[in-house]
C-alpha cells in the first residue's frame, strides 16, 4: 500500500494527536459484544487450547434436546445456533434490552445472560413453547394480535414471554402491575400502550 | 364518507409469526457452510490506513479469508464507503474477516497488524468553523446532498462578535429568504434571540443490521435488515457490482429502522462481497456498541432565531440560523428541514434561512423519523412559550394564529398544500385533553414536585408520486396485491394495499399480499420513509387497481355484448346495470384476460412504467388479469402531515426526575386508514419524542473522539416506566383531496409533537425557564432549581 503521508507525517498531525490517538486504539475492538462458537469451530478452538466441549441435556419447550456446548455458552446462543429456536432475539446480548428473554422454571431471565450449563436442572420455555401444543394461540398471543401489540416484532418474543410468566402469577393485575413487569422489556417502536392493552386483555380470557 | 374496508381494524397478516416468533429477521437465516464475519473498526477518529498485515490472521485454522477496502471500489469523502483505508470516524469499518465461527473471527482480529497514521480530527462544528480550526476530512469539512465537499471558514470577527451564549453568525453554506425581513422586525412588539442546541441521538433499533448473504450460480441473494423493498433493490445491486436479475433479494421483516435502514446502507454490501471472496455464505452480526458506531444518528444542532412577534402573537419576521454535526458523510439534509419545518408550522410573514453542514468525525449521520423537522419542533416550540408569556397571550391561541391551514405555504418557494388542518387538530386536542382546566394546574406545588403542562406541534412532509402499482386477479378469482414498500412494522404496506381492494369491492379475505422478497415481482415504490406510504402507496395501488377495473369491464362487455359503461363491479363479478343475470365472476374474467393476452395479462405493458415493474410484469404475464399502472394523479404542492402534542407531568426539583401523567397527540393525516394501527404509530413516535427530550444522546469524548455511549443504559431509549401506562391519541380525519381515499402518511411528526409538548412542559414546571436544549437532562433541571451554572457551555454539542 502506498502511503503518501510516511515521510512528511500525516498533515497537520501533532505529537499530542499522535497520543491522543494511541490511547484511544485500546476501545473499539473490544467492543464486539456478540461472540460464540460454533459447534465445528468450537472443535478448532478445543484443539488450540484444550477447552473442551461437553454434552449437556437441557429441557426446553417440555422436551429434552441434547446439545455440545463451551462452558462459555450462552442460553441465548445454544437456543439460536444449536437448537434452531431462532424465535428469541437478541438486541443487546448484555441484559440490557429483554428480547432474549425466557423463562427458567417459569420465571423469566435474559437468556443472553444466562451460561447454558446453569440451566441443566431446569424447564426452559422460549417463545416456541408459548402457543398450545393442541394448536393455536396462547391468550397472550392472541390478545397482542387483536390490540396489535407488536409494531416491528423484534421484540415481540421477548414482550410475549414476559406478558406469559407474569399473568401466570398474577392472574389479575392492574395496568401498572403489568406495566413494572414488562418494564424490563425495551420496544424501540413504543408499542408500550398496545403491548399493555393486550396484557390486560390476555388477563381478562384467563 | 364510509367505506367497506378504508378505516377499518384488520389483523395484518404478518402479525402472528411476530408473537409466534416464527417471524425471520435477516439474523434468523441459515445457509449450509455458513461462515461468520467480525469487523476491524477504526479505533481513531480520523487516520490513514499505513499497512494491513493478515498473513498470521490467515494461516488460522477456521479462518477463511479477509475482505479489505482494496477489494472494494475507492469512495472518497464524504461518500459513505463500504470498508475505508481513511477512516473518518471511530468504529469506521476498515477490514472484515469471514471465519468458522465469531471467536475465531475475533482471534484473526488480533493478528491482523493494521498500522494507522492519525489525521486532524473534530467533534464539533464550531471547532472546526473557527479560522484554521481542523477538518473532518483532508478535503475539507463542509458538505451534503446539494453542497461539494468544500473547506468553509468563519472569521474570527464572527466569533468575536457574539456574546458568550450566542451561536456566532458566520457565512452560511446555504441560504433563502422570502418577504422583507427588516420590514417584518420594524412591525413587531416583541423580539426574541435565541441560541439553541440539539445534540445528536442514535436510532436505537431493537435488531441490529445484521446481514446474511450467499452465492449461487452467479447470483447473490442477500437477506438484509432494511424498511424498503423495491427501492433497496436498485443501489444494493449497484454496491454489490450485480445486475439486478442477479440478485435475491429477501427484507421480509425489519427490526425497526426509524430511518438507520431506509434503504440500502454500506454495512449491508460487507456480507456479499466477502462471501464471493471466500466461496461460502457468510452472516455479519454486527452488535449493539457496533451499531452506535456505524448504525447512524441523528443530526445535531446549534442555531439561533431571532423570531418577531405582533401584539397578538402573529410571527411577522423570522431569521433562523443552524450549524449541523453532519458527521462525516453527506449525511441527511436536517439542516435545510430546520428551515423548511419553521416556515411551514408558524407561517412566518417574512423569513431568511441559513445553514452550514459541518462534517465531524463523529458516527455518520442520517435521517432519524423526522430528520430536522423533529429537532426543529423541540427547540422552538418552548420559545413560543416564551413569547406567549411576555405578550400575554394564550398558548394555544399564539400556536393557532400561526398555524398553517390550506392557505399555508411551504418553504422559500411559498409552495401549496394539498390540504392542512393543524388548527383543527389544536382544537381537537384542546377538547380532548382538557386543556384548559389542565391548564390552570400549572405551577401546583406538592412538596418538592411542581405540576408542568406543555402544547407542542410538528410537521414533516407526507407524500410522493409517480411510483408504479401492481395488481393480479388469479383465475380462482383471488386478488393477489405486489407491494414493494417494505415492513418497517407500521402494517401501512397491508393498510394500503386494501386500496386496491376498495376500488374493486373484494372481500379481504380473498386477497393475497405479495411482499418482502425481490422473487415476488415487485414493482417500483418508493421507500418506507419520510411519513410517505399511506399518501403515495394508496396512489400507487389506487391507480393498479383502476387499470384491473377497466379491463374487467372491458372483457364483459366483450363477452357480454353492450359497453363498457354499462357494467359496474359487484361482489367480485363485473354485472350488466341493465340485467343484472348478465355477469362474469372475476374468476371467469381472469381465465378470458389469460386466452386475450395483450395488456390484459400483462404481455404488453405502458412504456413509462419503471423498469422494475417492466420485469416483474413480464415475470407474473400470463398468469392473470394485471392491473398495473404508473401513478400519473393530480400531486400539485406539498402533502403534508401535521400533529399537535399535550402532555402534563409532575417534575420534583430534588430529583429532576418526572412522571407524564398524560399525553395525547393529535394527527393531521387525511383520512384514517387503519385506526389502531395509527393509534399505534402515534403513541410510538410519542414515546420516542420523550426519549429525544429526555435521556437519548451521543456523547463524545471531544479530546479523543471516541463516542461514550455504546450501550442501551448510557444513550437510554424510553422504557415502558418513562411513559404514561394510558397514552392517548386522536386524528382530525379531513380527507387529502389528493390522495384517492384521503389518507397522508404521519410516522413522524407524532415524535416532535411528543417532544415539544414535553419539553414545554418541563419549562412551564420551571416557572417559564428556558433551557434552549435538547435533551433536558435531569442534571439540568436540578442546576436551575438549585440556582447552579450548567455543568455545559451553552453551545457545546457534546455534554454528559
Amino acid at each position: 500500500m502506498v502511503d503518501k503521508y510516511q515521510d512528511k507525517g500525516p498533515e497537520g498531525t501533532t505529537r499530542r494527536n499522535f497520543i491522543k490517538s494511541v490511547i484511544a486504539s485500546a476501545s473499539v475492538v473490544s467492543s464486539s459484544a456478540y461472540l460464540f462458537r460454533s459447534q465445528l469451530g468450537s472443535q478448532v478452538w478445543a484443539a488450540s487450547s484444550g477447552t473442551v466441549e461437553r454434552l449437556i441435556s437441557i429441557k426446553v419447550n417440555g422436551q429434552t434436546r441434547r446439545v455440545e456446548v463451551m462452558p462459555q455458552d450462552t442460553l441465548a446462543n445454544v437456543l439460536r445456533y444449536k437448537l434452531g429456536l431462532t424465535g428469541t432475539k437478541i438486541g443487546c446480548d448484555r441484559a440490557e434490552c429483554g428480547n432474549c428473554t425466557v423463562m427458567l422454571d417459569g420465571v423469566t431471565h435474559y437468556s443472553c445472560s444466562t451460561l447454558v450449563h446453569s440451566v441443566k436442572r431446569q424447564e426452559v420455555t422460549t417463545i416456541e413453547g408459548i402457543a398450545p401444543k393442541s394448536g393455536g394461540l396462547s391468550p397472550v398471543q392472541k390478545a397482542f394480535i387483536d390490540e396489535l401489540g407488536p409494531q416491528c416484532g423484534f421484540c415481540t418474543p421477548g414482550q410475549v414471554v414476559a406478558a406469559t410468566a407474569f399473568l401466570k402469577q398474577n392472574a389479575n393485575p392492574t395496568r401498572d402491575e403489568a406495566r413494572l413487569a414488562l418494564s424490563g422489556n425495551l420496544c424501540r417502536c413504543g408499542a408500550y400502550n398496545n403491548y399493555l392493552n393486550g396484557v390486560m386483555k390476555a388477563a381478562e380470557s384467563i | 364518507m364510509s367505506y367497506k374496508l378504508i378505516g377499518k381494524d384488520f389483523t395484518p397478516g404478518d402479525i402472528e409469526a411476530k408473537v409466534t416468533g416464527k417471524a425471520k429477521f435477516s439474523e434468523d437465516f441459515r445457509a449450509e457452510g455458513m461462515l461468520f464475519a467480525k469487523l476491524y473498526l477504526s479505533p481513531m477518529p480520523h487516520a490513514k490506513v499505513v499497512s494491513i498485515d493478515t498473513s498470521e490472521a490467515l494461516k488460522m485454522k477456521g479462518v477463511f479469508g479477509v475482505l479489505t477496502a482494496d477489494d472494494l471500489k475507492e469512495v472518497p469523502p464524504p461518500g459513505a464507503p463500504i470498508l475505508t483505508n481513511e477512516p473518518h470516524f471511530v468504529g469506521a469499518p476498515i477490514l472484515a474477516v469471514a471465519a468458522i465461527d465469531e471467536t475465531t473471527a475475533a482471534d484473526a482480529l488480533d493478528r491482523i497488524k493494521v498500522k494507522l497514521k492519525p489525521l486532524p480530527f473534530v467533534t464539533d462544528p464550531l471547532d472546526s468553523l473557527y479560522p484554521g480550526g481542523p477538518n473532518a476530512t483532508l478535503k475539507g469539512n463542509v458538505a451534503d446532498n446539494k453542497i461539494k465537499l468544500n473547506e468553509h471558514k468563519w472569521t474570527a470577527k464572527d466569533f468575536a462578535k457574539a456574546g458568550e451564549n450566542e451561536l456566532p453568525i458566520g457565512k452560511p453554506a446555504s441560504e433563502w429568504s422570502y418577504g422583507e425581513l427588516d420590514k417584518g422586525f420594524k412591525e413587531a412588539k416583541l423580539i426574541l434571540d435565541e441560541t439553541i442546541v440539539t445534540a445528536p441521538g442514535s436510532h436505537m433499533c431493537m435488531e441490529p443490521r445484521t446481514s446474511m448473504a450467499y452465492w449461487q450460480n452467479g447470483k447473490c441473494y442477500v437477506h438484509g435488515s432494511v424498511q424498503s423493498s423495491s427501492f433497496t433493490f436498485p443501489f444494493l445491486a449497484k454496491a454489490i457490482g450485480v445486475k439486478p436479475e442477479n440478485l435475491v433479494f429477501v427484507s421480509e421483516y425489519c427490526g425497526g429502522g426509524f430511518g438507520s435502514k431506509a434503504y440500502y446502507y454500506p454495512v449491508m454490501a460487507i456480507a456479499p462481497y466477502l462471501s464471493k471472496k471466500v466461496g461460502r455464505p457468510v452472516m455479519l452480526r454486527i452488535s449493539r456498541a457496533e451499531e452506535y458506531y456505524l448504525g447512524s444518528a441523528r443530526a445535531g444542532f446549534q442555531a439561533r432565531v431571532k423570531v418577531g412577534f405582533k401584539a397578538d402573537g402573529r410571527i411577522c419576521a423570522m431569521d433562523a440560523y443552524v450549524v449541523a454535526q453532519n458527521g462525516p458523510t453527506k449525511g441527511f439534509w436536517d439542516y435545510r428541514n430546520f428551515g423548511a419545518a419553521i416556515s411551514v408550522v408558524y407561517q412566518p410573514e417574512n423569513m431568511r434561512w441559513r445553514g452550514v453542514p459541518v462534517l465531524t468525525n463523529t458516527p455518520p449521520q442520517g435521517a432519524m423519523r423526522g430528520p430536522g423537522e423533529n429537532q426543529t419542533a423541540a427547540a422552538m416550540e418552548p420559545i413560543i412559550d416564551k413569547a406567549a408569556r411576555e405578550l400575554g397571550i394564550d398558548r394555544m391561541d399564539i400556536r393557532k394564529i400561526n398555524a398553517p391551514d390550506k392557505n399555508g405555504k411551504y418553504g422559500e418557494k411559498r409552495e401549496n398544500f394539498t390540504s392542512a388542518f393543524l388548527k383543527d387538530a389544536l382544537d381537537i386536542g384542546a377538547a380532548k385533553f382538557n386543556w384548559e382546566e389542565k391548564k390552570k394546574l400549572s405551577g401546583t406545588r406538592n412538596g418538592s414536585k411542581v405540576i408542568g403542562v406543555g402544547v407542542g406541534q410538528a410537521y414533516h412532509s407526507a407524500g410522493s408520486s409517480g411510483f408504479d402499482g401492481l395488481i393480479r386477479i388469479m383465475p380462482n378469482g383471488k386478488l393477489h396485491i405486489h407491494t414493494g414498500i417494505g415492513n418497517l412494522g407500521t402494517y401501512s404496506y397491508a393498510s394500503t394495499s386494501r386500496v386496491a381492494a376498495e376500488v374493486l369491492g373484494y372481500d379481504w379475505n380473498n386477497c393475497v399480499i405479495e411482499r418482502g422478497d425481490s422473487r415476488k415481482n415487485l414493482p417500483w415504490n418508493l421507500g418506507q420513509f419520510g411519513s410517505n406510504t399511506s399518501f403515495t402507496m394508496s396512489r400507487t395501488n389506487y391507480v393498479a387497481a383502476v387499470n384491473a377495473k377497466e379491463k374487467l369491464l372491458e372483457i364483459a362487455a366483450m363477452d357480454l355484448g353492450g359497453t363498457t359503461d354499462q357494467y359496474e363491479l359487484s361482489q367480485e363479478r363485473v354485472v350488466s346495470k341493465l340485467d343484472s343475470s348478465k355477469f362474469m365472476t372475476f374468476a371467469q374474467a381472469s381465465k378470458r384476460a389469460i386466452e386475450l393476452g395483450g395488456k390484459f395479462s400483462g404481455q404488453t405493458v405502458d412504456k413509462e412504467l419503471n423498469p422494475m415493474t417492466k420485469t416483474s410484469v413480464s415475470r407474473v404475464a400470463g398468469s392473470g388479469l394485471i392491473g398495473v399502472a404508473k401513478d400519473k394523479l393530480k400531486k400539485e404542492g406539498i402533502a403534508p402531515a401535521l400533529c399537535a402534542g399535550f402532555v402534563m407531568i409532575e417534575l420534583d426539583l430534588e430529583t429532576g426526575k418526572y412522571e407524564i401523567m398524560n399525553s395525547l397527540v393529535v394527527a393531521d393525516c387525511g383520512t384514517v386508514m387503519h385506526p389502531t394501527g395509527l393509534g399505534a404509530q402515534i403513541n410510538g413516535g410519542a414515546v420516542m419524542g420523550f426519549g429525544m427530550t429526555s435521556t437519548e444522546h451521543h456523547v463524545y469524548d471531544p479530546k479523543l473522539g471516541i463516542p461514550a455511549t455504546r450501550g442501551l443504559y448510557q444513550q437510554k431509549p424510553p422504557t415502558y416506566l418513562d411513559v404514561p401506562s394510558k397514552m392517548d391519541w386522536a386524528a382530525v380525519d379531513k380527507p387529502d383531496p389528493q390522495s384517492p381515499f384521503g389518507s397522508r402518511g404521519v410516522g413522524e411528526p407524532p415524535l416532535g409533537a411528543a417532544a415539544s409538548a414535553l419539553a414545554c412542559a418541563i419549562s412551564d414546571a420551571m416557572g417559564g425557564h428556558l433551557f434552549n436544549r435538547i435533551p433536558v437532562t435531569s442534571d439540568m433541571i436540578i442546576n436551575v432549581a438549585s440556582g447552579q451554572a450548567q455543568s455545559h457551555k451553552t453551545l457545546q454539542v457534546n455534554t454528559y
